[in-house]
């Protein structure tokens, strides 16, 4: 009788330690995840900001000087507020032409058309090519003598400028690329959209006597926008985050009208070694993401039904 | 009364007829603006110098050559920066798969305690923008010496992928659990599941993570800019603007550069469209 009892017992005690080690197990599956995370995306968070109040050539040791590099970047540095201002702008040149030509595109291809799933593939082809082979490609069709968008303007009897090194037109014609490559995602995530959208508020609408553009307006559109403030809100923080294109199509130029926020960040940081002084600039940037978005999200509330 | 439903069907036929021709020009006319830029690509790097500069420019080459190409791979080692490219790009993303795998399943599986806020934390990181994180990690890479390796494109991307993790746990969310229920009953451990039916079914989604992340790989320029400057270890990317820096206006050249770079990652999005597609509407997020 003890004896069975004692047996009983051990029995449970195993199962409890079984249970206890399953209650851990999970840790061991998200092990080399969090181990990733901590050692690639934390720790460096940690020592930007550290750096971030200090100054650093790399050579010399660090020196802490607390908040000067922040308040040299706002109070003197002229070229900072240029390059945020030139950032705005090529957001400017992106936000309305990314949203509306996708949308026409996937209003176009949301209905049972022959050869649909070509269309959707030309499309898609800007959208996996690489920034370099891009920024190459519109380099050599905006040549101001023997570009191809120059050539057919010509047609028309326009005699087109030089595109990339004037300090005018180099801007949108960069943020005209961005366009260009940017159309295949956003249309997807408008059929997405589109989809989503009930056949029977068509159908209710139609009976009602709404024809095709009145539908179009008053029930697909304020569906969408959703979907429209999710590429919005894309496509603002892509913009703070564009590299490759400017570095391949202008480096920047012609004077600074195209120098944007992570090409200068590059200069400061790997051009003149300061890394403190580019810490400082990263975390500037970080805050503007984050309060575009948060500005965005109040917004929305406005125009978006969801 | 007949007669005017006969005539009204003709008649929203007709209407029909007219909407898809509209649909079909329109589509045609940006697809075409689409893919104009590419076939000007093409068409450029078998031209020779000379004809490259020809007005009115030629939409075929008149004497097409490979000369271009010929000089990408014989004068400069574009073989050895395919071989880099595919390298980092294979075990960056072979790497993520395994490891976000692992955690989706048991962010979606598992019970442990902490395990909402971990995962809060981990979807967190998909907000901090590179900018902030890259100057530290060359320090780091910098000090450790794998500055001009090519570790520091691999090994941050096969263990800290979030978005991996997000995906692949949305999917297992859709899969049954009735399957894994069983097989615990019989006594299949935790690691047992996730190998022998987790996996094997979330292959559609690890198909559209791999997509993803091969693309984001191959077409990687700020991170083998900041971390290679020694030209034996250059990705594809940083061959052609390589390219760039030596002819700046040697269309040929730079064009036929964009062609390679182009052709295998277009492969692979030919090859598996349909991963592509859902990874983005399954998400809303690229890669």
């Amino acid at each position: 009788m003890a004896q069975s009892q004692a047996l009983t017992r051990l029995a449970v005690r195993t199962k409890i330690q079984e249970i206890r080690w399953h209650r851990y197990e999970g840790y061991l599956f998200v092990a080399p995840l969090i181990i990733g995370i901590v050692a690639f995306i934390f720790l460096p968070i940690a020592a930007s900001l550290y750096m971030s109040f200090n100054k650093w050539d790399m050579v010399s040791p660090p020196e802490l000087v607390g908040l000067k590099n922040y308040a040299r970047l706002v109070s003197r540095d002229r070229l900072f507020w240029k390059v945020l201002g030139n950032t705005f702008k090529y957001a400017g040149w992106i936000i309305v032409p990314s949203v509306i030509f996708p949308l026409i595109l996937a209003a176009l291809l949301d209905r049972p058309i022959r050869m649909r799933y070509l269309y959707r593939l030309a499309f898609f082809l800007p959208l996996v090519t690489s920034v370099v082979a891009v920024g190459l490609m519109f380099r050599w069709l905006y040549d101001g003598e023997f570009g191809l968008i120059n050539y057919t303007l010509s047609w028309v009897g326009i005699d087109g400028p030089n595109w990339l090194s004037d300090p005018f037109w180099a801007m949108p014609a960069v943020a005209m690329v961005t366009v260009w490559q940017g159309l295949g995602y956003n249309m997807v995530l408008y059929l997405a959209g589109l989809q989503g959208i009930p056949d029977h508020l068509h159908e209710a609408a139609t009976i009602d006597g709404a024809g095709p553009f009145s539908r179009f307006f008053r029930i697909t559109i304020p569906l969408l926008t959703p979907t429209m403030f999710f590429i919005l809100v894309m496509s603002v923080i892509g913009t703070f985050q564009t590299f490759g294109l400017i570095y391949v199509m202008t480096q920047g130029g012609p004077i600074n009208s195209t120098n944007v926020y992570i090409y200068y960040l590059w200069q400061m940081a790997f051009g003149s070694s300061k890394m403190g002084y580019a810490s400082a600039m990263a975390w500037i940037l970080a805050m503007v993401i984050f309060t575009i978005t948060m500005i965005q999200v109040r917004l929305a509330r406005l125009w978006v039904h969801y | 009364m007949r007669a005017a439903r006969v005539e009204r069907v003709a008649s929203s036929r007709q209407q029909q007829f007219i909407a898809n021709t509209v649909t079909h020009i329109l589509l045609i006319v940006l697809g075409l603006a689409a893919l104009a830029p590419f076939w000007w690509m093409i068409s450029t790097s078998f031209k020779t110098e000379f004809e490259a500069f020809q007005i009115p420019p030629t939409w075929l080459p008149l004497e097409p050559t490979l000369e271009a190409y010929g000089d990408l791979f014989l004068n400069q080692p574009f073989g050895i920066f395919l071989y880099n490219s595919v390298k980092i790009a294979v075990l960056g993303v072979g790497g993520q798969l395994i490891t976000s795998s692992l955690a989706a399943f048991a962010f979606a599986r598992l019970d442990f305690p902490g395990k909402n806020v971990l995962f809060i934390i981990v979807l967190s990181t998909m907000m901090v923008p590179y900018a902030v994180t890259v100057i530290p990690l060359y320090i780091v890479m910098h000090r450790v010496g794998w500055v001009n390796t090519h570790l520091p494109l691999i090994v941050p991307a096969m263990l800290s992928s979030a978005y991996g993790t997000f995906l692949l746990r949305q999917f297992m969310f859709s899969l049954p659990i009735e399957l894994e229920d069983a097989a615990r009953i019989d006594g299949c451990s935790s690691f047992g599941i996730y190998r022998r039916i987790a996996l094997p079914l979330m292959k559609p989604a690890l198909a559209t993570l791999g997509v993803f992340s091969f693309m984001a790989s191959w077409n990687n320029f700020f991170g083998p800019f900041i971390f290679l400057d020694r030209k034996h270890l250059f990705t594809v990317q940083l061959g052609v603007a390589l390219v760039q820096r030596q002819w700046y206006t040697s269309w040929p050249r730079l064009m036929a550069g964009s062609v390679v770079v182009t052709l295998p990652v277009l492969l692979v999005f030919l090859l598996l469209q349909r991963y592509f597609v859902r990874g983005i509407s399954l998400t809303g997020i690229k890669g």
